[in-house]
């Protein structure tokens, strides 16, 4: 299916660049009409990928951070969050919840979060490569306040 | 992104604001130890009252004051979280290891 609408952004993993790249996906995706919870899960779920992109993926070097994001007729928002780093070696150990390497002051729970506020999420990734992350969340359609007015006038 | 740290008696309370991610919870994390390492206090009171987003390098901010705490037999409590903040707190299972106020509560000074 053709998307009715798509945006591109890349960037560095700074960690100073995490706040833009969530807030640059939530603003697309305000086209949707998504409710402040909608779009909180997803701001909350694309900081987790950008930060492990971060953490892991580029790990003691600078890299560049891929977000590609598309939006469907039924309310659909695809984002896929894409690095060139490391790659995950295990990727059924890495999601699961309190897994970690990246040491005491992280929780793991990076993936459990994306699992959890999206409606669906892919991982794939290739050890020297990179990975790539697919997460998918339906923006239910909510009559507008226009189109309320219309049906009652 | 801000704290704001108040000590009373054996309780240090830190004020958070803010966005926490991982960029931001570096410089929380520091300026917390810094000041909980000198006064050593009975109980750490994390209040998220003006925490506008929060992912999981907040649950593991949390985990590692509780870290901390434990070293001179402290206790952390989790104050005034949004239902968004509560939602991720309650994936981790953090009331395992620390205080969890439910229902936006506020501290109470006197328990």
């Amino acid at each position: 299916m053709k998307p009715m609408n798509e945006m591109a952004v890349s960037f560095l993993s700074c960690s100073s660049n995490e706040s833009f790249g969530r807030s640059a996906v939530a603003m697309f995706v305000a086209q949707l009409d998504p409710t402040i919870d909608e779009l909180s899960d997803i701001k909350t779920a694309v900081s987790e990928a950008v930060t492990n992109c971060i953490v892991h993926a580029y790990r003691d070097t600078i890299g560049i951070i891929y977000i590609n994001c598309k939006m469907f007729d039924s309310g659909k928002a695809v984002i896929r969050i894409r690095d060139k780093g490391c790659g995950i070696e295990n990727i059924k150990q890495a999601m699961q919840p309190l897994f970690t390497t990246a040491g005491d002051e992280r929780a793991g729970l990076g993936f459990a979060v994306m699992e959890s506020f999206m409606d669906s999420l892919r991982v794939s990734s290739k050890v020297g490569r990179g990975t790539t992350v697919t997460m998918s969340k339906t923006i239910a359609r909510r009559p507008r306040d226009d189109e309320k007015n219309k049906t009652a006038g | 992104m801000s704290v704001r740290l108040i000590l009373k008696e054996d309780k240090l309370t830190a004020i958070l604001g803010g966005e926490i991610d991982h960029h931001s919870a570096r410089e929380l994390r520091a300026e917390i130890d810094d000041t909980a390492a000198n006064v050593r206090p009975r109980r750490l009171v994390l209040d998220f009252s003006g925490v506008s987003f929060m992912d999981s390098s907040g649950i593991g901010l949390i985990m590692g004051r509780c870290k901390l705490m434990q070293l001179w037999g402290g206790r952390v409590k989790i104050v005034n979280m949004s239902p968004k903040i509560e939602k991720i707190v309650s994936l981790a299972g953090l009331d395992q290891i620390c205080t969890v106020a439910k229902g936006g509560k506020t501290d109470e000074t006197n328990e």
